[in-house]
C-alpha cells in the first residue's frame, strides 16, 4: 500500500479540481439564468461551505469498510456533479422552485464532497504520520482547487462549454472511484459490484456526453459563440437564450433578434421617432416584440395610459417576465399596469378587433417564412390602418437595407401601397449591422425632429440623421408584397442567402 | 375490418403502396369519426313514397327542388326580382348540395367544392355575387379573399416541392414539352375558346372537334410524353372531373386550363377560397324559404304548372305543393326518377368521391417546401389535402385537412361499389395510410377523421358528351319545368351551376312577366 500513496494524492488532486468546479459551474448557471451574479456566487459559496462541514461532520458516522465507502462517495459524486449542469439548465426551463432545487442540488454535492477528505485521511492514517498526511493532503487539496479556478475561466467556459464540463469532471470522479477498487483493493472485501456501479456511472456520464451532442437544446451549444442559457420549443418557434462576455442574446429560430449589449440603440430608435411624430400618445399598441424591449421604452412616457402588447406566442412572452435577466433588461415591463398582454396572431387580432391607437410599434422577426410574410403584405397594413386615429405614427422595423435591400424597399413600398405616407429610415445596431425602420403616418408628415426623454442612443442631430439614407441603400425597384404572392419572403430568401 | 389492411390498401393505394405500408404493422387505433351524408340511402327508402292527404296541398308560385347552388341561386335570383312566393326543397338536413361545409372547435371546412377563380370580367353573375358577398375591392377581389401564397405543392420521393407541376429534376425535354404545352394553352386563349360560364364560349367546329377526343389522345397527337407533365394533366382531370385522362373529353382538359387564363401570356386567375370552401357562398344565398330535410319523390306537370310532393325525411308525413313554376335543380339522374314522364338521361354519368375530413392537433412536419393550402401526393391516387386554416391567417396549432379521393373507374358502377364497400373505419385506415407517406405521424396528431361519401359527385365530360345533343337538349325547359344544375355544362363548377340557377330563375321571371334584365 505504501508505494500507491502518491497515487492516492493524485486523487486527492482531481477530487479536490472537481468540487470546486462543480461550486464554480452552479454559480455560473445561477447567474446566467437568474442574473445578478454577485448575489448568486455568494450565496452558493455560503451554502457548498456549510455543506462541506455538514459532511466533515457526517464522516464521523462511517465507521466500517472505510475504501469501499469512499468509492461509493465518488460513485454518487460523479453522478450528482457530472449531471449538475445538465440538471440545473433542465430544472430552470421546467420548475418553478428552481433557486431551491439550485440550492438542493449545490448542498448535496457539498456534502458529498465533504465526505470525502476525512474518509481518505483515515484511510491513509495508517500509512503516515498524521503530520504528514496533514500537509499532504491540504497542499494538493489547495493545488487542485487553483487548476480548477485557473482552468474554469480560461479554458473550460470559453472552449467546452458548461454542459461538457460538467459531465468531463463528473466522469473524472468516477474514474477515481474505479481506480479507488484496484488502489486499496486489500482494504476492501468485494469490488466486483462497486466495479459494476462506477463503470454503470461513467457509462450514464459518456452516453450523455454523447447524446448532448445530437439533443437539440445542447446542440445548439455549437451553433452559438456562447453559452445556451435557455431553450424551449414552443409551437411557434424555437426560443434560444444565450449568455457570453457581452452579455444575453435572444435567438429566434436561430435568428439573433437582440443581443443585451447594443439592444437600446435598435429600441431607441424603433419607438422615439414614432413617440415624437405623435404628439402626446395616450394609446400605444405593440404588434410582436415579445421581449418587452420595445415596451421600456414606450413606458417611459408618462402621457401613455395603456400599451396593448399583441405576441403570437405565449413562451415568449412568459420568458421576458420570468426570466429575470430579460424581465431586469426590460425593466420589468409586463408588469407595468398599463400593459395589456394579448396572446395571439397579430394579423388575426387586427381582424378581430377594433380599437384604435395613436402609436403602433411593429416589431416582428424578418420575414424569413410566409407566416411572418403575411405580416408585411398591403393587408396586413391595411388592416393596420383601421387601428390607427388620424394623427397616429407607426413605426415597423424592416430588415437591413443594406444586407436586404430589395426586401426593405419591398416593405417601404408595400406600406406605401396600403394608402400610408412612409419615412424610411435606418441606424447601426452593431450586433446586427445597419438596420431600416419605416415611420408612417395617414397624412403627409415631417421627419421628428425633437425628443422629449433624454436617451442613451438618440439626440436630436442623430434622430436627424437616421432619416439620410447612403447610396448604396437608395430605393431599388420592388414588386408589391401581398397575400397571393408573398413576394417579400422570396426576396429576403435569395438576398440574406449571400450574406450566410 | 373485414379486409386484411393489406388488401385494403392494394384496392384503394394500390398493391405496391400497400406492400411497402404493410411492411412496418400498424398498432395504433383509430381517431373516432363517422359518416356524414349524402343520404342515397334515404332517397331509395322515399322512392315508393307516402301520397300526401288532401289537406296538406299548398300553392306556390315557383318550387325549386335541390339547395345546391343552382338551386340556392335561383332562389336568390327570384328574391332580387321581388318574387318571394317560392320554395326550396334538400333531402339533406343541410343545405349546400356539393359545396357544403362543416364546422367544428377547431375550424370551419369543406366537404366537397372549395374554391372558384377570380372570375375573368364575361362572368357577369359571379361578380355581382362576389361583389354583394363583400368580396370585392371595386374591379379586384379583395386581398382577403384570394388564395394565400404558398398556394401548392407537391410531395414527391421523400420531400415537398412547391407548384403542381413537379419542376425538381425536370430534364431539358421535360421542360420543352412543359413550354409547348403553355404555348398550345396561351393559343386557345387567344381564341376566348373556353370561357366561365361555357355557356359564352365558342362552338367553332376546331374548339368542338376536342371533344372528339380524350385527353390521352390529345397529348399523345402533342407527342407530350413527359411524365410530369401528363401528371399534371392528369391531376388537373381528376381534380376537376374525377376521371382519367383517357375518360376526359380533351376539351374538357384544355377548358381547365385556358378558361382561367384572362389574356396569352398571363398567369392563371388567382384563386378565391375560404376555410368552408364554396360553403361561404352557401351562407350567402341560404334564406328562410330554404325547406331542407324533404325529398321531393315527385313532380307531376299539369296544365298550370307543376304539382310537387315531398316527403318528411324520417318517412312521416308528406305534402304537396300546386306550383305555378317548378325549378329543377337536382342532378338529371335524379330529375329522371322525379319528374313524371322525363327524358332519356343515360348519357349523363356521375363520378364519386370520398372527402374526408382531419382535425389534428398541430401542422405535421414537412421536408421540404412548407405547408401550402393544397397539398397533392405524386405517387397517390388521392388527390391530397387543403388546409382549412390557410386562409384565416392561424398558421400553427391545431387545424382540419380536407382529405380528397376521386373514383376514376372507366364504369362509375363499380366506383361506387367501391365506394360504399368500405366504412368509415376502412376509409380511416386508407387516408392515414396515404398521408403517413408525407407525414408519418399523422396517425398521432389526427385527433378525429369524418367521412363523406359522395356517389354521385361530378358530372363526368367524358369524350364526345360536351358536344353531344343529349347535353345541349337537357338545359331545355321540360314542359313548364326548367332545369338547373352545374351538370348541363357537363362538368362540375359552382360558377356552371350558378349560371344555370340564375338563367332558370330569369326564364321562370320572364314567363311571369318581371323583370326581364338579366345578370348573365
Amino acid at each position: 500500500m505504501t508505494n500507491r500513496t502518491p497515487l492516492l494524492f493524485l486523487n486527492v488532486l482531481i477530487i479536490a479540481s472537481c468540487g470546486l468546479i462543480y461550486e464554480l459551474l452552479a454559480g455560473t448557471v445561477a447567474s446566467y439564468v437568474i442574473g445578478d451574479s454577485i448575489t448568486q456566487f455568494s450565496l452558493i459559496i455560503g451554502i457548498y461551505l456549510s455543506a462541506l462541514g455538514v459532511g466533515a461532520w457526517l464522516s464521523r458516522f462511517i465507521d466500517r469498510d472505510l475504501a469501499a465507502r469512499f468509492v461509493e462517495i465518488e460513485i454518487a459524486v460523479a453522478l450528482v456533479g457530472g449531471l449538475s449542469a445538465p440538471l440545473l439548465f433542465f430544472g430552470f426551463a421546467r420548475l418553478q422552485w428552481f433557486q431551491l432545487f439550485l440550492f438542493l442540488i449545490v448542498f448535496v454535492i457539498g456534502v458529498l464532497v465533504g465526505l470525502e477528505l476525512p474518509i481518505l485521511m483515515r484511510i491513509l492514517r495508517e500509512q503516515l504520520d498524521f503530520k504528514e498526511l496533514v500537509s499532504r493532503i491540504l497542499t494538493f487539496d489547495y493545488i487542485g482547487s487553483l487548476i480548477a479556478a485557473v482552468l474554469f475561466p480560461l479554458f473550460l467556459v470559453p472552449r467546452i462549454g458548461l454542459i461538457r464540463t460538467s459531465l468531463i469532471f463528473g466522469f473524472l470522479n468516477g474514474c477515481v472511484g474505479l481506480y479507488g477498487t484496484y488502489l486499496m483493493r486489500p482494504l476492501m472485501d468485494r469490488v466486483a459490484g462497486l466495479r459494476i456501479r462506477a463503470v454503470a456511472v461513467m457509462s450514464l456520464l459518456v452516453v450523455a456526453f454523447i447524446y448532448a451532442r445530437t439533443l437539440t437544446s445542447i446542440s445548439e451549444q455549437e451553433l452559438f459563440a456562447d453559452d445556451v442559457v435557455y431553450a424551449t420549443s414552443s409551437p411557434y418557434q424555437r426560443i434560444v437564450v444565450t449568455r457570453g462576455a457581452s452579455g444575453f442574446h435572444l435567438f429566434l429560430n436561430g435568428n439573433l433578434q437582440f443581443s443585451s449589449a447594443d439592444e437600446y440603440r435598435y429600441h431607441e430608435a424603433l419607438v422615439h421617432p414614432a413617440f415624437s411624430a405623435a404628439a402626446a400618445p395616450r394609446r400605444v399598441l405593440v404588434l410582436g416584440g415579445g421581449d418587452g424591449l420595445a415596451l421600456r421604452e414606450i413606458l417611459r412616457y408618462p402621457s401613455v395610459q395603456s400599451a396593448t402588447l399583441v405576441d403570437l406566442d405565449p413562451k415568449m412572452t412568459s420568458l421576458s417576465k420570468a426570466f429575470p435577466a430579460l424581465a431586469d433588461l426590460n425593466r420589468h415591463s409586463f408588469s407595468d399596469r398599463r400593459v395589456h398582454l394579448v396572446n395571439e396572431d397579430a394579423m388575426v387580432w387586427l381582424t378581430e378587433n377594433r380599437e384604435r391607437f395613436d402609436v403602433v410599434i411593429v416589431d416582428f422577426p424578418d420575414p424569413n417564412n410566409f407566416s411572418l410574410g403575411k405580416l408585411y403584405t398591403t393587408r396586413f397594413y391595411h388592416l393596420l390602418r383601421e387601428h390607427l386615429n388620424p394623427d397616429a405614427a407607426v413605426a415597423v422595423q424592416c430588415t437591413s437595407p443594406l444586407f436586404a435591400r430589395r426586401s426593405y424597399w419591398c416593405i417601404i413600398r408595400t406600406m406605401e401601397a396600403a394608402g400610408l405616407v412612409v419615412r424610411p429610415y435606418q441606424t447601426t445596431v452593431p450586433s446586427f449591422g445597419v438596420w431600416g425602420f419605416a415611420l408612417a403616418e395617414l397624412h403627409p408628415f415631417a421627419p421628428p425632429a425633437s425628443l422629449s426623454l433624454p436617451m442613451r442612443y438618440l439626440d436630436v442631430p442623430t434622430l436627424a440623421s437616421m432619416f439620410v439614407l447612403s447610396p448604396d441603400m437608395a430605393p431599388v425597384p420592388v414588386e408589391i408584397n401581398r397575400l397571393d404572392n408573398q413576394m417579400l419572403v422570396r426576396y429576403y430568401e435569395e438576398e440574406w442567402k449571400k450574406w450566410s | 375490418m373485414s379486409l386484411s389492411r393489406r388488401d385494403l390498401l392494394a384496392a384503394f393505394l394500390g398493391a405496391p403502396f400497400a406492400a411497402i405500408a404493410c411492411r412496418r404493422p400498424v398498432r395504433r387505433s383509430l381517431p373516432p369519426g363517422e359518416i356524414v351524408g349524402a343520404s342515397d340511402r334515404v332517397g331509395h327508402r322515399l322512392r315508393e313514397a307516402l301520397r300526401p292527404s288532401t289537406d296538406s296541398w299548398t300553392s306556390r308560385d315557383v318550387v325549386i327542388v335541390g339547395a345546391g347552388i343552382a338551386g340556392l341561386a335561383a332562389g336568390w335570383r327570384l328574391t332580387h326580382a321581388d318574387l318571394n312566393d317560392y320554395s326550396v326543397f334538400d333531402l339533406e338536413p343541410v343545405a349546400g348540395g356539393t359545396a357544403r361545409s362543416g364546422r367544428n372547435t377547431t375550424s370551419q371546412y369543406p366537404w366537397g367544392a372549395h374554391y372558384v377563380p377570380a372570375p375573368l370580367p364575361e362572368n357577369r353573375v359571379l361578380i355581382r355575387l362576389l361583389g354583394e358577398m363583400g368580396v370585392m375591392d371595386g374591379n379586384e377581389v379583395a386581398e382577403q379573399y384570394l388564395c394565400r401564397d404558398p398556394q401548392e405543392r407537391v410531395f414527391y420521393r421523400g420531400a415537398w416541392y412547391e407548384g403542381l407541376y413537379l419542376s425538381a429534376g425536370a430534364t431539358h425535354d421535360d421542360a420543352r414539352q412543359l413550354h409547348e404545352f403553355e404555348r398550345e394553352i396561351d393559343r386557345w386563349v387567344a381564341m376566348r375558346a373556353f370561357t366561365i360560364p361555357t355557356a359564352l364560349g365558342s362552338q367553332n367546329a376546331d374548339v368542338m372537334a376536342l371533344d372528339r377526343m380524350s385527353a390521352a389522345q390529345w397529348l399523345d397527337a402533342h407527342r407530350w410524353t413527359s411524365p410530369r407533365l401528363r401528371w399534371l394533366v392528369a391531376y388537373a382531370c381528376r381534380d376537376d372531373y374525377g376521371a382519367t385522362l383517357e375518360d376526359t373529353s380533351a376539351w374538357a382538359a384544355v377548358f381547365y386550363f385556358a378558361s382561367r387564363v384572362p389574356a396569352p401570356g398571363k398567369p392563371s386567375q388567382p384563386l378565391i377560397t375560404w376555410p368552408e370552401g364554396n360553403g361561404r357562398f352557401v351562407r350567402h344565398l341560404t334564406n328562410d324559404r330554404v325547406e331542407t330535410g324533404w325529398l321531393v319523390t315527385s313532380v307531376i306537370p299539369t296544365e298550370n304548372g307543376a304539382d310537387v310532393i315531398a316527403a318528411s325525411r324520417d318517412g312521416s308525413h308528406a305534402r304537396g305543393i300546386h306550383a305555378k313554376n317548378v325549378i329543377f335543380a337536382g342532378p338529371q339522374f335524379i330529375a329522371a326518377r322525379v319528374i313524371r314522364d322525363y327524358r332519356d338521361v343515360r348519357d349523363f354519368v356521375y363520378g364519386s368521391w370520398l372527402v374526408a375530413n382531419l382535425t389534428i392537433s398541430r401542422s405535421p412536419e414537412s421536408h421540404g417546401f412548407p405547408m401550402c393550402w393544397d397539398n397533392a401526393l405524386y405517387d397517390s391516387p388521392s388527390l391530397g389535402y387543403v388546409v382549412a386554416t390557410h386562409q384565416s391567417g392561424r398558421d400553427s396549432g391545431p387545424t382540419v385537412l380536407t382529405y380528397y379521393y376521386a373514383f376514376t373507374d372507366h364504369d362509375p358502377r363499380v366506383s361506387r361499389e367501391r365506394l360504399l364497400s368500405a366504412g368509415r373505419d376502412e376509409w380511416a385506415e386508407v387516408v392515414l395510410s396515404d398521408l403517413s407517406r408525407a407525414h408519418p405521424e399523422i396517425r398521432d396528431i389526427t385527433e378525429r377523421l369524418d367521412v363523406m361519401r359522395w356517389g354521385h359527385a361530378m358530372v363526368r365530360p367524358y369524350p364526345g358528351f360536351i358536344a353531344s345533343a343529349a347535353r345541349r337538349e337537357a338545359a331545355q325547359p321540360f314542359r313548364s319545368i326548367e332545369l338547373a344544375n352545374t351538370d348541363l355544362s357537363g362538368v362540375a363548377l359552382m360558377e356552371e351551376a350558378l349560371y344555370h340557377g340564375v338563367r332558370a330563375a330569369e326564364a321562370v321571371l320572364r314567363r311571369g312577366g318581371r323583370d326581364t334584365a338579366t345578370y348573365l
